[in-house]
Protein backbone atom coordinates (compact mmCIF):
# COMPACT_ATOMS: atom_id res chain seq x y z
CA UNK A 1 0.00 0.00 0.00
CA UNK A 2 1.53 3.73 -0.58
CA UNK A 3 0.93 6.25 0.62
CA UNK A 4 -1.87 7.89 -1.45
CA UNK A 5 -3.95 4.45 -1.20
CA UNK A 6 -3.15 5.01 2.72
CA UNK A 7 -4.92 8.57 2.86
CA UNK A 8 -7.37 7.16 0.54
CA UNK A 9 -8.21 4.57 2.93
CA UNK A 10 -7.70 6.79 6.15
CA UNK A 11 -10.50 9.45 4.06
CA UNK A 12 -12.35 6.63 2.83
CA UNK A 13 -13.13 3.52 5.22
CA UNK A 14 -10.88 4.48 7.68
CA UNK A 15 -13.01 7.40 8.73
CA UNK A 16 -16.32 6.25 8.68
CA UNK A 17 -15.91 3.22 11.17
CA UNK A 18 -13.96 5.61 13.71
CA UNK A 19 -16.70 7.94 13.11
CA UNK A 20 -19.15 5.09 13.89
CA UNK A 21 -17.22 3.67 16.43
CA UNK A 22 -16.95 6.59 18.25
CA UNK A 23 -20.53 7.48 17.84
CA UNK A 24 -21.80 4.77 19.38
CA UNK A 25 -19.20 4.12 21.83
CA UNK A 26 -20.03 7.25 23.82
CA UNK A 27 -23.90 7.66 22.99
CA UNK A 28 -23.61 4.00 24.68
CA UNK A 29 -21.14 4.87 27.25
CA UNK A 30 -22.88 7.73 28.64
CA UNK A 31 -26.05 6.43 28.55
CA UNK A 32 -25.27 3.40 30.54
CA UNK A 33 -24.00 5.81 33.05
CA UNK A 34 -27.25 7.90 33.53
CA UNK A 35 -29.41 4.75 33.36
CA UNK A 36 -27.21 3.07 36.55
CA UNK A 37 -28.68 6.39 38.62
CA UNK A 38 -27.68 6.69 42.30
CA UNK A 39 -27.45 4.13 44.88
CA UNK A 40 -30.32 3.80 47.27
CA UNK A 41 -29.42 5.76 50.44
CA UNK A 42 -29.38 4.51 53.71
CA UNK A 43 -28.64 7.59 55.57
CA UNK A 44 -30.50 10.92 55.63
CA UNK A 45 -30.52 12.71 52.63
CA UNK A 46 -28.72 16.39 54.16
CA UNK A 47 -29.55 18.46 50.87
CA UNK A 48 -30.82 17.93 47.18
CA UNK A 49 -27.18 18.21 46.33
CA UNK A 50 -27.29 20.22 43.67
CA UNK A 51 -25.33 23.19 44.54
CA UNK A 52 -22.80 21.04 45.52
CA UNK A 53 -22.77 19.39 42.47
CA UNK A 54 -22.42 22.62 40.04
CA UNK A 55 -19.93 23.94 42.84
CA UNK A 56 -17.77 20.63 42.02
CA UNK A 57 -17.68 21.11 38.32
CA UNK A 58 -16.22 24.97 38.74
CA UNK A 59 -14.01 23.82 42.17
CA UNK A 60 -12.30 21.51 39.96
CA UNK A 61 -11.34 23.46 37.73
CA UNK A 62 -9.52 25.38 39.56
CA UNK A 63 -5.62 24.52 39.94
CA UNK A 64 -4.66 23.33 43.56
CA UNK A 65 -1.78 25.54 45.19
CA UNK A 66 0.18 22.45 45.65
CA UNK A 67 0.49 21.91 41.98
CA UNK A 68 -0.74 25.07 40.09
CA UNK A 69 1.37 24.64 37.88
CA UNK A 70 1.42 20.92 36.79
CA UNK A 71 -2.66 21.65 36.34
CA UNK A 72 -2.09 25.26 34.70
CA UNK A 73 0.32 23.16 32.06
CA UNK A 74 -2.96 20.75 32.20
CA UNK A 75 -5.68 23.42 31.26
CA UNK A 76 -3.49 24.92 28.78
CA UNK A 77 -3.03 21.74 26.58
CA UNK A 78 -6.89 21.31 27.11
CA UNK A 79 -7.43 24.76 25.85
CA UNK A 80 -5.30 24.20 22.87
CA UNK A 81 -6.42 21.34 21.98
CA UNK A 82 -9.57 22.23 21.93
CA UNK A 83 -9.36 25.65 19.81
CA UNK A 84 -7.03 23.49 17.34
CA UNK A 85 -9.76 20.72 16.96
CA UNK A 86 -12.55 22.91 16.40
CA UNK A 87 -11.41 26.07 14.91
CA UNK A 88 -8.54 25.19 12.12
CA UNK A 89 -10.54 25.54 8.89
CA UNK A 90 -9.96 22.14 7.44
CA UNK A 91 -11.37 21.02 10.67
CA UNK A 92 -14.23 22.83 10.46
CA UNK A 93 -15.24 21.60 7.28
CA UNK A 94 -15.46 17.84 8.14
CA UNK A 95 -17.45 19.34 11.05
CA UNK A 96 -19.68 20.07 8.43
CA UNK A 97 -19.43 17.27 6.53
CA UNK A 98 -20.33 14.57 9.12
CA UNK A 99 -22.47 16.67 11.45
CA UNK A 100 -24.26 19.60 8.99
CA UNK A 101 -22.99 22.26 11.63
CA UNK A 102 -20.77 25.01 10.77
CA UNK A 103 -19.38 27.68 12.58
CA UNK A 104 -16.26 30.32 11.37
CA UNK A 105 -12.65 28.47 11.82
CA UNK A 106 -9.96 30.82 13.14
CA UNK A 107 -6.81 31.84 10.88
CA UNK A 108 -3.62 29.74 10.50
CA UNK A 109 -1.50 31.49 12.73
CA UNK A 110 -3.41 31.30 15.63
CA UNK A 111 -3.73 27.55 15.36
CA UNK A 112 -0.10 27.39 15.16
CA UNK A 113 0.36 28.98 18.20
CA UNK A 114 -2.37 26.69 19.79
CA UNK A 115 -0.29 23.63 18.19
CA UNK A 116 3.31 24.86 19.44
CA UNK A 117 1.58 25.81 23.29
CA UNK A 118 -0.12 22.74 23.47
CA UNK A 119 2.66 20.43 22.22
CA UNK A 120 4.79 22.32 24.84
CA UNK A 121 2.55 21.34 27.58
CA UNK A 122 1.90 17.94 26.90
CA UNK A 123 5.87 17.22 26.95
CA UNK A 124 5.67 19.47 30.19
CA UNK A 125 3.23 17.13 31.85
CA UNK A 126 4.71 13.99 30.61
CA UNK A 127 7.82 14.81 32.36
CA UNK A 128 6.11 16.07 35.47
CA UNK A 129 4.40 12.73 35.31
CA UNK A 130 7.87 10.78 35.37
CA UNK A 131 9.45 13.44 37.79
CA UNK A 132 7.43 13.62 40.32
CA UNK A 133 7.54 10.33 42.44
CA UNK A 134 3.78 10.47 43.55
CA UNK A 135 2.67 10.46 39.77
CA UNK A 136 5.24 8.20 38.70
CA UNK A 137 3.36 5.40 40.90
CA UNK A 138 0.25 6.14 40.07
CA UNK A 139 0.79 6.32 36.45
CA UNK A 140 -0.33 3.29 34.80
CA UNK A 141 0.73 1.83 30.81
CA UNK A 142 -2.55 3.12 29.96
CA UNK A 143 -2.07 6.49 31.02
CA UNK A 144 1.23 6.95 29.15
CA UNK A 145 -0.58 5.30 25.61
CA UNK A 146 -3.24 7.60 25.95
CA UNK A 147 -1.12 10.48 26.34
CA UNK A 148 0.61 9.08 23.30
CA UNK A 149 -2.71 8.87 21.53
CA UNK A 150 -3.65 12.21 21.87
CA UNK A 151 -0.27 13.35 20.96
CA UNK A 152 -0.08 12.36 17.95
CA UNK A 153 -2.44 13.50 16.29
CA UNK A 154 -0.93 17.08 16.97
CA UNK A 155 2.43 16.07 16.19
CA UNK A 156 1.33 15.13 12.66
CA UNK A 157 -0.91 17.57 12.28
CA UNK A 158 1.93 20.11 12.65
CA UNK A 159 4.25 18.15 10.35
CA UNK A 160 2.09 17.94 7.81
CA UNK A 161 0.98 21.78 7.75
CA UNK A 162 4.15 22.63 7.70
CA UNK A 163 5.52 20.09 5.08
CA UNK A 164 7.98 18.76 8.08
CA UNK A 165 8.72 15.07 7.22
CA UNK A 166 8.82 12.56 4.11
CA UNK A 167 5.91 13.98 1.81
CA UNK A 168 2.44 15.97 2.55
CA UNK A 169 0.58 13.36 0.90
CA UNK A 170 2.09 10.45 3.69
CA UNK A 171 1.88 12.60 6.59
CA UNK A 172 -1.44 13.85 5.92
CA UNK A 173 -2.39 10.26 5.65
CA UNK A 174 -0.46 9.78 8.61
CA UNK A 175 -2.37 12.41 10.39
CA UNK A 176 -5.50 10.92 10.26
CA UNK A 177 -5.17 7.69 11.19
CA UNK A 178 -4.00 9.02 14.48
CA UNK A 179 -7.10 11.36 14.77
CA UNK A 180 -8.89 7.62 14.08
CA UNK A 181 -7.13 6.28 16.19
CA UNK A 182 -7.68 8.80 19.00
CA UNK A 183 -11.21 8.37 17.67
CA UNK A 184 -11.51 4.99 18.43
CA UNK A 185 -9.66 4.88 22.06
CA UNK A 186 -12.17 7.56 22.95
CA UNK A 187 -14.77 5.59 24.55
CA UNK A 188 -12.55 2.48 25.75
CA UNK A 189 -10.24 4.23 27.71
CA UNK A 190 -9.98 7.16 30.01
CA UNK A 191 -10.08 10.01 27.49
CA UNK A 192 -13.79 9.19 27.64
CA UNK A 193 -13.75 12.03 30.19
CA UNK A 194 -13.82 14.16 27.08
CA UNK A 195 -17.53 14.06 27.31
CA UNK A 196 -18.12 12.74 30.95
CA UNK A 197 -15.98 15.03 33.26
CA UNK A 198 -18.69 17.85 34.07
CA UNK A 199 -21.59 14.98 34.78
CA UNK A 200 -18.95 12.96 36.55
CA UNK A 201 -17.42 16.40 38.40
CA UNK A 202 -21.55 17.51 39.44
CA UNK A 203 -22.35 13.22 40.46
CA UNK A 204 -19.38 13.68 42.79
CA UNK A 205 -20.41 16.85 44.48
CA UNK A 206 -24.01 16.02 44.79
CA UNK A 207 -23.09 13.01 46.34
CA UNK A 208 -20.90 14.86 49.02
CA UNK A 209 -23.76 17.04 49.51
CA UNK A 210 -26.89 14.56 49.87
CA UNK A 211 -24.62 12.56 52.61
CA UNK A 212 -23.85 16.24 54.21
CA UNK A 213 -20.23 16.33 53.29
CA UNK A 214 -18.94 20.63 52.42
CA UNK A 215 -17.55 21.06 49.55
CA UNK B 1 28.98 11.66 -48.26
CA UNK B 2 29.89 8.49 -46.31
CA UNK B 3 28.12 6.12 -45.47
CA UNK B 4 29.03 6.93 -41.73
CA UNK B 5 27.51 10.46 -42.04
CA UNK B 6 24.35 11.31 -41.18
CA UNK B 7 22.20 12.90 -42.90
CA UNK B 8 21.55 15.96 -41.93
CA UNK B 9 18.02 16.33 -42.68
CA UNK B 10 18.17 12.88 -40.79
CA UNK B 11 18.94 14.48 -37.13
CA UNK B 12 16.81 16.66 -35.24
CA UNK B 13 19.01 19.92 -36.05
CA UNK B 14 18.81 19.74 -39.58
CA UNK B 15 14.88 19.26 -39.30
CA UNK B 16 14.34 22.33 -36.92
CA UNK B 17 17.30 24.01 -39.95
CA UNK B 18 14.88 23.24 -42.33
CA UNK B 19 11.66 24.27 -40.25
CA UNK B 20 13.21 27.45 -40.13
CA UNK B 21 13.60 27.21 -36.43
CA UNK B 22 16.64 29.36 -35.78
CA UNK B 23 19.77 27.74 -33.28
CA UNK B 24 18.97 31.05 -31.16
CA UNK B 25 15.18 29.30 -30.87
CA UNK B 26 17.18 25.69 -30.41
CA UNK B 27 19.09 26.90 -28.02
CA UNK B 28 16.38 29.03 -26.15
CA UNK B 29 14.44 25.93 -26.02
CA UNK B 30 16.80 23.39 -24.35
CA UNK B 31 17.35 26.20 -21.94
CA UNK B 32 14.10 25.83 -20.88
CA UNK B 33 13.71 22.16 -20.98
CA UNK B 34 16.95 22.08 -18.79
CA UNK B 35 15.82 24.63 -16.09
CA UNK B 36 12.45 22.94 -16.17
CA UNK B 37 14.10 20.10 -15.28
CA UNK B 38 16.39 21.61 -12.95
CA UNK B 39 19.62 20.59 -15.08
CA UNK B 40 22.87 22.38 -14.20
CA UNK B 41 23.16 25.50 -16.59
CA UNK B 42 25.67 23.72 -18.77
CA UNK B 43 23.11 20.73 -19.24
CA UNK B 44 21.06 23.14 -21.71
CA UNK B 45 24.33 23.59 -24.30
CA UNK B 46 24.89 19.42 -23.96
CA UNK B 47 21.39 18.90 -24.32
CA UNK B 48 21.41 21.14 -27.74
CA UNK B 49 24.67 19.71 -29.05
CA UNK B 50 23.07 16.05 -28.48
CA UNK B 51 19.41 16.90 -29.51
CA UNK B 52 20.42 18.65 -32.81
CA UNK B 53 22.63 15.19 -33.74
CA UNK B 54 20.15 12.62 -32.60
CA UNK B 55 18.63 10.71 -35.39
CA UNK B 56 15.16 9.94 -35.74
CA UNK B 57 13.89 7.70 -32.88
CA UNK B 58 11.68 4.70 -33.69
CA UNK B 59 8.58 5.43 -31.07
CA UNK B 60 5.47 2.93 -31.41
CA UNK B 61 2.37 4.20 -29.63
CA UNK B 62 -0.22 2.14 -28.28
CA UNK B 63 -3.21 3.27 -27.31
CA UNK B 64 -5.44 1.25 -25.18
CA UNK B 65 -8.23 1.90 -22.80
CA UNK B 66 -8.02 5.36 -23.15
CA UNK B 67 -10.23 8.39 -24.03
CA UNK B 68 -7.55 9.78 -26.55
CA UNK B 69 -7.34 13.33 -24.33
CA UNK B 70 -3.19 12.27 -24.17
CA UNK B 71 -2.79 12.32 -27.75
CA UNK B 72 -5.25 15.56 -28.17
CA UNK B 73 -2.96 17.12 -25.36
CA UNK B 74 0.18 16.56 -27.44
CA UNK B 75 -1.26 17.48 -30.74
CA UNK B 76 -3.71 20.29 -30.24
CA UNK B 77 -1.23 22.69 -29.25
CA UNK B 78 -2.37 26.93 -30.70
CA UNK B 79 0.57 27.42 -32.73
CA UNK B 80 3.48 25.26 -34.11
CA UNK B 81 5.76 25.01 -31.12
CA UNK B 82 9.32 23.44 -30.47
CA UNK B 83 7.23 21.23 -28.93
CA UNK B 84 5.26 20.01 -31.42
CA UNK B 85 8.30 19.91 -34.35
CA UNK B 86 10.09 17.62 -31.57
CA UNK B 87 7.14 15.31 -31.24
CA UNK B 88 6.55 15.78 -35.49
CA UNK B 89 10.16 14.24 -35.46
CA UNK B 90 10.26 11.34 -34.20
CA UNK B 91 9.29 8.79 -36.33
CA UNK B 92 5.87 7.63 -34.62
CA UNK B 93 5.80 4.03 -36.81
CA UNK B 94 2.85 3.32 -34.77
CA UNK B 95 -0.33 5.11 -33.54
CA UNK B 96 -4.01 4.31 -34.06
CA UNK B 97 -5.15 8.11 -34.45
CA UNK B 98 -2.26 9.45 -36.21
CA UNK B 99 -1.28 7.23 -38.58
CA UNK B 100 -3.06 7.36 -41.75
CA UNK B 101 -2.59 3.44 -42.41
CA UNK B 102 -5.48 1.32 -41.35
CA UNK B 103 -6.13 -1.72 -41.06
CA UNK B 104 -3.45 -5.07 -41.68
CA UNK B 105 -1.27 -2.18 -42.94
CA UNK B 106 -1.24 -0.26 -39.74
CA UNK B 107 0.00 -3.56 -37.62
CA UNK B 108 2.50 -4.56 -40.06
CA UNK B 109 3.87 -0.99 -39.67
CA UNK B 110 3.96 -1.89 -35.82
CA UNK B 111 5.47 -5.69 -36.97
CA UNK B 112 8.08 -3.91 -38.79
CA UNK B 113 9.25 -0.94 -36.78
CA UNK B 114 9.12 -3.97 -33.20
CA UNK B 115 12.07 -6.16 -36.07
CA UNK B 116 13.76 -3.16 -37.23
CA UNK B 117 14.42 -1.20 -34.23
CA UNK B 118 14.57 -4.58 -31.74
CA UNK B 119 15.44 -3.15 -28.42
CA UNK B 120 16.02 0.06 -29.45
CA UNK B 121 12.61 1.73 -30.04
CA UNK B 122 10.36 3.83 -26.82
CA UNK B 123 7.20 2.25 -26.26
CA UNK B 124 4.50 4.91 -25.61
CA UNK B 125 1.62 3.69 -24.18
CA UNK B 126 -1.67 5.69 -23.15
CA UNK B 127 -4.52 4.31 -21.71
CA UNK B 128 -5.01 1.30 -18.87
CA UNK B 129 -4.96 -2.64 -20.09
CA UNK B 130 -7.96 -4.65 -19.16
CA UNK B 131 -7.15 -8.25 -17.41
CA UNK B 132 -10.16 -10.01 -16.61
CA UNK B 133 -11.72 -12.43 -18.48
CA UNK B 134 -8.25 -12.96 -20.32
CA UNK B 135 -8.30 -9.23 -21.45
CA UNK B 136 -11.02 -9.31 -23.85
CA UNK B 137 -12.61 -6.12 -22.90
CA UNK B 138 -10.59 -4.13 -25.37
CA UNK B 139 -8.62 -5.78 -28.65
CA UNK B 140 -7.18 -4.15 -31.52
CA UNK B 141 -7.04 -6.24 -34.72
CA UNK B 142 -8.16 -9.07 -32.26
CA UNK B 143 -5.44 -8.89 -30.16
CA UNK B 144 -6.49 -8.21 -26.37
CA UNK B 145 -4.37 -5.20 -25.09
CA UNK B 146 -2.83 -7.63 -22.90
CA UNK B 147 -0.98 -9.54 -25.92
CA UNK B 148 -0.24 -6.53 -27.36
CA UNK B 149 1.64 -4.81 -24.79
CA UNK B 150 3.55 -8.01 -23.74
CA UNK B 151 4.77 -8.54 -27.14
CA UNK B 152 5.57 -4.94 -28.20
CA UNK B 153 6.88 -4.12 -24.61
CA UNK B 154 9.77 -7.07 -24.62
CA UNK B 155 12.06 -5.74 -27.47
CA UNK B 156 11.61 -1.94 -26.16
CA UNK B 157 14.08 0.25 -24.75
CA UNK B 158 12.26 1.78 -22.29
CA UNK B 159 8.53 2.59 -22.05
CA UNK B 160 7.04 5.87 -21.54
CA UNK B 161 3.11 5.46 -19.74
CA UNK B 162 1.59 8.71 -20.92
CA UNK B 163 -1.57 10.13 -18.57
CA UNK B 164 -2.81 8.64 -15.70
CA UNK B 165 -4.64 5.59 -17.16
CA UNK B 166 -1.43 3.90 -18.25
CA UNK B 167 0.51 5.02 -15.49
CA UNK B 168 -1.98 4.14 -12.83
CA UNK B 169 -5.04 2.48 -14.19
CA UNK B 170 -7.20 5.75 -14.06
CA UNK B 171 -10.45 6.05 -15.07
CA UNK B 172 -11.41 3.00 -16.50
CA UNK B 173 -9.56 0.84 -12.85
CA UNK B 174 -11.99 3.62 -10.87
CA UNK B 175 -14.11 1.31 -9.09
CA UNK B 176 -15.78 -1.10 -9.43
CA UNK B 177 -13.21 -1.58 -12.24
CA UNK B 178 -15.34 -3.99 -14.20
CA UNK B 179 -12.73 -4.67 -17.08
CA UNK B 180 -10.29 -5.41 -14.52
CA UNK B 181 -7.94 -2.24 -15.48
CA UNK B 182 -4.31 -2.19 -14.45
CA UNK B 183 -1.74 0.05 -14.92
CA UNK B 184 1.44 -0.98 -17.30
CA UNK B 185 3.57 -1.48 -14.68
CA UNK B 186 1.44 -3.52 -13.18
CA UNK B 187 2.30 -5.81 -16.41
CA UNK B 188 5.87 -5.36 -17.28
CA UNK B 189 8.71 -5.68 -14.39
CA UNK B 190 11.71 -5.61 -16.69
CA UNK B 191 11.84 -2.36 -18.63
CA UNK B 192 12.62 1.17 -17.16
CA UNK B 193 9.35 2.75 -17.01
CA UNK B 194 8.70 6.64 -16.81
CA UNK B 195 4.88 7.58 -15.79
CA UNK B 196 3.52 11.29 -17.27
CA UNK B 197 0.62 10.64 -15.56
CA UNK B 198 -2.07 13.29 -15.75
CA UNK B 199 -5.77 13.58 -17.59
CA UNK B 200 -4.49 14.94 -19.91
CA UNK B 201 -0.59 15.34 -19.01
CA UNK B 202 0.77 18.89 -20.06
CA UNK B 203 2.46 19.00 -23.34
CA UNK B 204 6.25 20.50 -22.34
CA UNK B 205 6.51 17.87 -19.74
CA UNK B 206 5.93 15.09 -22.32
CA UNK B 207 8.41 16.26 -24.77
CA UNK B 208 11.07 17.66 -21.82
CA UNK B 209 10.98 13.78 -20.89
CA UNK B 210 11.07 12.97 -24.41
CA UNK B 211 14.48 15.56 -24.57
CA UNK B 212 16.09 14.11 -21.13
CA UNK B 213 15.84 10.36 -23.03
CA UNK B 214 17.34 11.22 -26.15
CA UNK B 215 20.05 13.26 -24.94
CA UNK B 216 20.47 11.93 -21.14
CA UNK B 217 18.58 8.58 -20.75
CA UNK B 218 15.75 8.08 -18.27
CA UNK B 219 15.25 10.94 -15.79
CA UNK B 220 15.37 10.99 -12.04
CA UNK B 221 12.12 9.41 -11.05
CA UNK B 222 9.98 9.52 -7.83
CA UNK B 223 8.20 6.46 -6.17
CA UNK B 224 5.24 6.76 -8.75
CA UNK B 225 7.53 6.84 -11.67
CA UNK B 226 7.42 10.09 -12.20
CA UNK B 227 10.27 12.45 -13.58
CA UNK B 228 11.34 14.36 -10.24
CA UNK B 229 11.95 17.37 -12.55
CA UNK B 230 8.26 18.04 -13.18
CA UNK B 231 6.56 16.11 -10.48
CA UNK B 232 8.93 17.02 -7.27
CA UNK B 233 6.96 19.25 -5.97
CA UNK B 234 3.09 19.29 -5.08
CA UNK B 235 0.44 21.81 -6.63
CA UNK B 236 -0.09 23.78 -3.18
CA UNK B 237 3.26 24.35 -2.99
CA UNK B 238 3.93 26.04 -6.31
CA UNK B 239 0.58 27.65 -6.06
CA UNK B 240 0.04 31.02 -6.47
CA UNK B 241 -3.04 31.26 -4.07
CA UNK B 242 -0.90 29.28 -1.22
CA UNK B 243 -0.62 32.68 0.95
CA UNK B 244 -4.31 33.14 0.73
CA UNK B 245 -4.06 29.64 2.31
CA UNK B 246 -1.56 29.99 5.20
CA UNK B 247 -3.69 32.90 5.95
CA UNK B 248 -7.02 30.86 6.48
CA UNK B 249 -8.83 33.46 3.31
CA UNK B 250 -10.52 30.15 1.22
CA UNK B 251 -13.32 30.98 -1.34
CA UNK B 252 -16.73 29.30 -0.07
CA UNK B 253 -18.38 28.40 -3.64
CA UNK B 254 -17.56 29.87 -7.04
CA UNK B 255 -19.11 32.90 -6.97
CA UNK B 256 -18.82 34.73 -3.76
CA UNK B 257 -16.62 37.47 -2.85
CA UNK B 258 -13.91 34.87 -1.67
CA UNK B 259 -13.90 33.32 -5.07
CA UNK B 260 -13.65 37.13 -7.09
CA UNK B 261 -11.03 37.68 -4.60
CA UNK B 262 -8.76 35.12 -5.96
CA UNK B 263 -8.97 33.24 -2.84
CA UNK B 264 -7.78 29.76 -2.09
CA UNK B 265 -10.08 26.99 -3.10
CA UNK B 266 -9.25 24.24 -0.92
CA UNK B 267 -13.21 24.64 0.88
CA UNK B 268 -14.14 24.35 -2.57
CA UNK B 269 -12.37 20.84 -2.67
CA UNK B 270 -9.30 21.34 -4.27
CA UNK B 271 -6.65 18.66 -4.12
CA UNK B 272 -3.60 20.69 -4.21
CA UNK B 273 -1.89 20.06 -1.28
CA UNK B 274 -1.38 15.80 -2.36
CA UNK B 275 -1.21 16.15 -6.44
CA UNK B 276 2.26 16.47 -7.77
CA UNK B 277 2.42 18.16 -11.04
CA UNK B 278 3.92 21.05 -13.05
CA UNK B 279 0.34 22.81 -13.95
CA UNK B 280 1.72 25.54 -11.32
CA UNK B 281 4.63 26.73 -12.82
CA UNK B 282 4.12 25.60 -16.94
CA UNK B 283 0.93 25.77 -17.00
CA UNK B 284 -1.52 24.97 -20.02
CA UNK B 285 -1.85 26.00 -23.54
CA UNK B 286 1.56 27.82 -24.16
CA UNK B 287 1.89 29.07 -20.19
CA UNK B 288 -1.41 31.00 -20.71
CA UNK B 289 -3.18 29.22 -17.29
CA UNK B 290 -4.08 26.31 -15.35
CA UNK B 291 -7.30 25.40 -13.67
CA UNK B 292 -6.36 27.07 -10.20
CA UNK B 293 -6.22 30.25 -12.00
CA UNK B 294 -9.55 29.82 -13.88
CA UNK B 295 -11.01 29.39 -10.75
CA UNK B 296 -11.16 25.90 -10.34
CA UNK B 297 -9.58 23.32 -7.52
CA UNK B 298 -7.42 21.00 -8.36
CA UNK B 299 -8.48 17.72 -9.28
CA UNK B 300 -5.49 15.85 -8.31
CA UNK B 301 -5.20 13.63 -11.89
CA UNK B 302 -1.59 12.97 -11.74
CA UNK B 303 -2.23 10.98 -8.48
CA UNK B 304 -2.55 7.23 -8.26
CA UNK B 305 -6.50 6.52 -7.76
CA UNK B 306 -7.61 9.81 -8.16
CA UNK B 307 -11.01 8.50 -9.13
CA UNK B 308 -11.43 6.92 -5.76
CA UNK B 309 -10.63 9.97 -3.58
CA UNK B 310 -14.45 11.21 -3.15
CA UNK B 311 -15.79 13.97 -5.02
CA UNK B 312 -14.16 16.64 -6.79
CA UNK B 313 -15.57 19.47 -4.92
CA UNK B 314 -15.25 18.46 -1.07
CA UNK B 315 -12.36 19.59 0.96
CA UNK B 316 -9.62 17.15 1.67
CA UNK B 317 -10.04 17.50 5.25
CA UNK B 318 -13.37 15.65 4.75
CA UNK B 319 -14.15 12.14 4.24
CA UNK B 320 -14.16 10.68 0.60
CA UNK B 321 -17.21 8.36 1.60
CA UNK B 322 -20.93 10.03 2.11
CA UNK B 323 -20.94 10.22 5.80
CA UNK B 324 -24.36 11.43 5.82
CA UNK B 325 -26.60 9.27 7.99
CA UNK B 326 -23.20 7.03 9.50
CA UNK B 327 -23.55 9.16 12.47
CA UNK B 328 -27.06 9.45 12.97
CA UNK B 329 -27.26 5.84 12.41
CA UNK B 330 -24.47 5.33 14.96
CA UNK B 331 -26.30 7.02 17.77
CA UNK B 332 -29.43 5.45 17.48
CA UNK B 333 -27.62 2.04 17.30
CA UNK B 334 -25.66 3.60 20.61
CA UNK B 335 -28.74 4.87 21.82
CA UNK B 336 -30.42 1.78 22.02
CA UNK B 337 -27.78 -0.82 23.09
CA UNK B 338 -27.16 1.93 26.19
CA UNK B 339 -30.87 2.08 27.27
CA UNK B 340 -30.99 -2.07 26.95
CA UNK B 341 -27.85 -2.02 28.72
CA UNK B 342 -29.27 0.28 31.41
CA UNK B 343 -32.52 -1.42 31.59
CA UNK B 344 -30.28 -4.27 32.44
CA UNK B 345 -28.45 -2.69 34.79
CA UNK B 346 -31.65 -1.47 36.84
CA UNK B 347 -33.02 -5.31 37.01
CA UNK B 348 -29.60 -6.04 38.39
CA UNK B 349 -29.88 -3.48 40.78
CA UNK B 350 -33.31 -4.16 41.84
CA UNK B 351 -32.93 -7.99 42.56
CA UNK B 352 -29.65 -6.64 44.43
CA UNK B 353 -31.65 -4.58 46.46
CA UNK B 354 -34.53 -6.90 47.25
CA UNK B 355 -31.96 -9.60 48.41
CA UNK B 356 -30.69 -6.87 50.54
CA UNK B 357 -30.51 -7.91 54.36
CA UNK B 358 -29.39 -5.41 56.96
CA UNK B 359 -26.02 -6.22 58.48
CA UNK B 360 -25.88 -6.01 62.55
CA UNK B 361 -22.90 -5.63 64.47
CA UNK B 362 -22.93 -9.15 65.84
CA UNK B 363 -22.89 -10.80 61.93
CA UNK B 364 -19.70 -8.81 62.00
CA UNK B 365 -18.48 -10.57 64.62
CA UNK B 366 -18.86 -8.08 67.53
CA UNK B 367 -19.78 -9.98 70.44
CA UNK B 368 -22.22 -8.40 73.49
CA UNK B 369 -19.98 -8.02 76.43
Amino acid sequence: MNEVELLNWARGPGLAYATVFMVFGLTLRVLEILSLGRPKEYAKVRSSGVKEGFRTIIRRNLPEKHCWKYITATYIFHVGLFVVIFFFIPHTQLFKDVFGVFWDGWPNYIIDFFTILSIATMMYVLIQRRVNPARRILSRPSDYFVWLVTFLPLVTGYMAFHRIGPDYTLMLAMHILSVELLMVMLPVTKLVHAVTFAMARYYNGSNAGRKGVKV
Amino acid sequence: MTEERVDKAETLGGSLISNGVSRRTFLKFCSTVASAMALPPAAAKAMAEKLSQATRQSVIWLSFQECTGCTESITRSHKPTLESLIFDFISLDYHHTLQAASGDAAEHAREEAQKKHKGKYILIVDGAIPVKDGGVYSTIAGITNLQMLQDVAKDAMAIVSVGTCAAYGGLPKANPNPTGAVAVSDIVKDKPIINIPGCPPIPVVMTGVLAHVLTFGIPELDSHGRPMAFFGDSIHDRCYRRPFYDKGQFAKGFDDEGARKGWCLFEVGCKGPTTHNACATVKWNNGTSFPIQSGHGCIGCSEPDFWDAGSFYKPLSTGSMNMEGWATGALAAGAAVGVASGLLNSNTKSKAEAKHEPVTLEDMGAKNE
